[in-house]
């Protein structure tokens, strides 16, 4: 009876698929990313940002990353920086929600002290970046509403072009253009339209790889700034996941000790 | 015995090579003012060296820091000097962590003023603002809790703080013989401070509960006749005890500041406060700029018997942040004295230059100092402060 059940329910779903709303199916797919991302653990990676302005002047920014997932709330994460040399060991401890402003500590290790600093600015530049702390940190379905647009596809692969609409009101963004992969389920390329909702940013998603044969992270990605023609490369580098780390990790000793 | 089982754990780490950082800076100041003191000098030229060695071994269990400082001032002789900044060993356990070694602690929460921030002894002669601090001899074990973090610190050796010289700006007149220290402990400087510390965080609120029980970080200075008949200040420092409290309420683009302490010794007995907010603007003017804006109350219950000039002041200031590639910041401020027309006025500002590269400017304006304020000998000392540091 089994088999038959299942593809019974097979040939049902594109009819509920048409009875959704748009926004209903736009959700559906953003929980489903969600949903093939959880599990994960932990990981820790190095990243490096390359910021260039439109003279092609370039800067370096390194840092680590270790982040461990929470059930039903945002990850933490904590961010170690190793250039520029000046910011060297200034660390960021934050613990992302899904509802509501993140807590954030930030280390100076030049005069030890730890700053439990405003979060409500997600939208200026992290680190003189083109990227926004929103546009890094744990990515969570609460944080947007959605909107199904259309079948899509981009550079070849069929994708679902959905829109998400922050839901806090000090995002730098009116909405925001994803396109998603239709069988990973994951996003490979998102436009930003800024608070006037004119064209902000693009981000390009690169080089995916498959870790522990189920989560997808990207090598690098990759974000234009069209109304001030300067961009960042930001390439992760040394994926480890399921390392080991605890809620100890992440604590205020911990954000001293991280260097 | 003992001994040999601290080698034992240092092996692995002293054979698996460590890395280095640290910075070099050229400094300048100009005091445009005539000094007090025909032998204090109108402007310096400075040289500090500040090398940091890093290495961790067992898993990243444990760790060795050791940071050295050395400056060389053109100028005062005092102020040519060096300091073991860190040289401390941590290891950390699960849920807990201990440290052994010269180390550096900072608590608190406000800008004008760290009233609460007492293990450290204040580098005075580095910067005459007292952020920056000479390395402690310490014990500390920590415990991570549920409901907080629980900090134990025994602190064996005393640090004096450090004084201008005969030449030297920014100092009293007359000035302080620091080679003259005194103490109330009969141990003096061996005498072994003890102190506690609870600090948490409940949603949007930080707070932080500490009691301190020792020698003084902040002496007496008492009027001595020195080997040849002139009069100097001899540095005195007391036993005290403080319970201090610092919290801070994270609201929004709001951030609402206070610490408070009551500490008594055998001179005197008292509480102060400090207090206010920070508020941010993100995004002026279109621009990614955010402008924080930060006003504090600074109160003392000695009043005009404080030790400190701070006992009915007002601090007001802003804080600039470009969120540029250079990192550009500005920080001004003016503390204004409730109780007379005293202020002073403070400017920092710093840019980085590629990678490596740092610039940052320094000013500071006292103005309107009436006789009896400890502000006084340095009226005439405003100064302008450029430094160039280079990071490797």
């Amino acid at each position: 009876m089994k088999p038959f059940s299942v593809s019974l329910l097979l040939l049902l779903t594109p009819a509920l698929t048409l009875a959704m709303t748009a926004e209903e199916r736009g959700l559906e797919i953003a929980t489903e990313i969600e949903a093939r991302d959880t599990g994960f653990h932990d990981f820790k990676a190095t990243m490096s940002m390359l910021l260039r302005n439109k003279h092609g002047e370039e800067s370096l920014r390194d840092m680590r990353n270790q982040t461990l997932e929470v059930e039903n709330d945002g990850d933490k994460t904590l961010v170690v920086f190793d250039e520029p040399r000046d910011v060297k060991g200034t660390a960021l401890l934050s613990f992302s929600h899904k509802v509501g402003d993140d807590d954030q500590w930030l280390y100076l290790p030049a005069l030890k002290r730890v700053k439990r600093i405003a979060s409500r600015n997600k939208s200026g530049p992290f680190m003189g970046s083109e990227f926004a702390y929103e546009d890094i940190s744990s990515q969570e379905v609460e944080k947007y509403t959605y909107k199904f647009i259309e079948e899509s596809e981009y550079e070849g692969t069929p994708c679902f072009l959905i829109e998400r609409y922050p839901v806090d009101p000090n995002s730098g963004y009116t909405r925001q253009q994803v396109w998603v992969d239709q069988e990973r389920y994951i996003a490979l390329k998102i436009d930003y339209y800024d608070r006037k909702n004119a064209p902000l940013k693009t981000l390009v998603f690169r080089g995916y790889r498959q870790y522990l044969d189920q989560y997808w992270r990207a090598d690098e990605m990759f974000m234009e700034n069209h109304q001030t023609g300067k961009s960042t490369l930001l390439t992760w580098k040394e994926y480890n996941f399921r390392t080991g780390l605890t809620d100890g990790d992440f604590n205020k000793n911990s954000l001293k000790r991280a260097r | 015995m003992q001994r040999l089982w601290w080698i034992l754990l240092l092996l692995p780490g002293l054979l698996s090579a460590g890395e280095w950082s640290g910075f070099v800076e050229i400094q300048g100041r100009y005091f445009p003012q005539q000094a007090l003191d025909g032998d204090q000098s109108d402007q310096l030229l400075s040289i500090a060296v500040q090398p940091e060695y890093y290495q961790r071994w067992d898993n990243g269990k444990q760790s060795l820091l050791f940071i050295p400082f050395l400056r060389w001032d053109s100028e005062d002789d005092e102020r040519t000097h060096g300091d073991i900044r860190e040289l401390i060993w941590t290891y950390a356990g699960d849920g807990w962590e201990t440290k052994a070694g010269i180390g550096k602690v900072f608590w608190g929460v406000t800008e004008a003023l760290h009233l609460v921030d007492v293990i450290n002894q204040t580098d005075l002669i580095e910067n005459p603002d007292g952020e920056q601090k000479l390395g402690q001899p310490m014990f500390k074990l920590s415990l991570e809790r549920d409901w907080g973090i629980i900090d134990l610190y025994a602190l064996p050796g005393f640090r004096e703080r450090t004084f201008p010289g005969e030449e030297g700006r920014l100092r009293t007149h007359p000035r302080v013989d620091s080679d003259r220290a005194e103490y109330q402990s009969d141990r003096e400087e061996r005498h072994v401070d003890l102190a506690l510390r609870w600090s948490h965080f409940i949603g949007d609120w930080d707070i932080g509960l500490a009691h301190f029980d020792g020698t003084s970080r902040d002496p007496l200075l008492l009027p001595v006749a020195g080997d040849s008949g002139e009069i100097n200040l001899t540095p005195f420092y007391e036993q005290m005890r403080q319970t201090s409290l610092d919290l801070q309420a994270t609201k929004g683009d709001w951030l609402w500041k206070l610490e408070a302490i009551h500490r008594s010794s055998d001179s005197d007995s008292y509480n102060a406060a400090t207090g206010g907010f920070e508020y941010t603007l993100v995004g002026i003017a279109e621009s990614d700029m955010d402008l924080g804006l930060l006003g504090e109350y600074l109160y003392d219950d000695r009043r005009d018997d404080a030790t400190t000039p701070f006992e009915n002041d007002l601090f007001v200031g802003m804080r600039l942040t470009a969120n540029d590639v250079d990192g550009s910041e500005l920080l001004a401020g003016v503390i204004k004295d409730l109780d007379d027309d005293a202020w002073m006025f403070n400017l920092e500002a710093s840019r980085r230059i590629g990678n490596q590269w740092k610039t940052s400017l320094q000013a500071r304006l006292w103005s309107d100092i009436p006789e009896d304020d400890p502000l006084f000998a340095f009226h005439r000392d405003d100064y302008i402060e450029f430094t160039v540091t280079r990071f490797f």
